[in-house]
């Protein structure tokens, strides 16, 4: 059996529900960027810079670049405690668990900070 | 911590030996593109800075996509987002209490793979 000392939310529960408050805004947000991309063929670079950095879409940007990096989160330590158990990995599971966590954590820590400096500018 | 079960019960968890209905299908599916998306956050978080840097490496970009292989990995991440959004609203929907029978099941998931076929050919072509 896994613990749950790695988990988000400390229970199921929080983790459920962190779980589905960010896919709603991580689904709204694809749907608003994929609706201003099919609606603007051949986009122009001022009309696109401008979408991107006005307020709104900064700040919509960074909430879902949070919301992911919580989604994910939940998602990949889910996978990580279903399948790099013991009964499946043998001993090694829980070093092979915890270094696979800690690459997730690391990749979404960059996604965040990566975003941050690109929309916010340093 | 406290053990509240039997250690010794029967586990069967080899998936191999499993027989996947579709739901099961649309569900693991749920997850390897979830996994899958979240490399290619790498490729879109590249994309986003190099289209907003200036109007030069903007163009360049656009000039990149017009190769077959970064349509192609355009294509695959763009798929990913498209399946893992169709079986979000699955969940969603199973959360709330609809499709939960045996059969209503078995017709969402049916249909998360269907819209999701659909939307992603359609996606391929406005990709090229």
């Amino acid at each position: 059996m896994v613990t749950s000392v790695t988990s988000l939310g400390k229970n199921g529960l929080y983790d459920w529900v962190i779980q589905r408050g960010t896919a709603v805004v991580l689904g709204v947000y694809f749907v608003c960027l994929m609706s201003f991309l099919i609606t603007n063929p051949d986009l122009s670079y001022a009309k696109w810079h401008a979408y991107m950095t006005s307020g709104y879409m900064r700040v919509f940007t960074l909430l879902a670049l949070l919301s992911m990096a919580a989604h994910a989160w939940v998602g990949l330590w889910t996978i990580s405690t279903d399948y790099i158990t013991t009964r499946q990995m043998g001993a090694m599971a829980t070093v092979l668990r915890v270094a696979f966590q800690g690459v997730c954590a690391l990749l979404t820590l960059v996604y965040v900070i990566w975003g941050v400096q690109i929309l916010w500018g340093i | 911590m406290v053990k509240t079960v039997k250690s010794q019960r029967p586990v069967n968890l080899d998936i191999t030996t499993i027989k996947f209905p579709l739901p099961a299908i649309a569900s693991i599916l749920h997850r390897i593109s979830g996994l899958a998306i979240f490399f290619g956050i790498a490729f879109l978080i590249w994309g986003l800075g190099a289209s907003l840097e200036s109007e030069e490496s903007f163009n360049a970009l656009k000039e990149c996509l017009n190769g077959v292989v970064p349509k192609l990995i355009l294509w695959a991440i763009l798929a990913g987002f498209i399946y893992h959004f169709i079986a979000g609203l699955r969940h969603l929907m199973m959360d709330m209490g609809y499709f939960e029978t045996l059969q209503g099941a078995k017709v969402l998931a049916t249909l998360v793979l269907v819209v999701s076929a659909v939307l992603i050919a359609v996606a391929g072509v406005w990709i090229w």
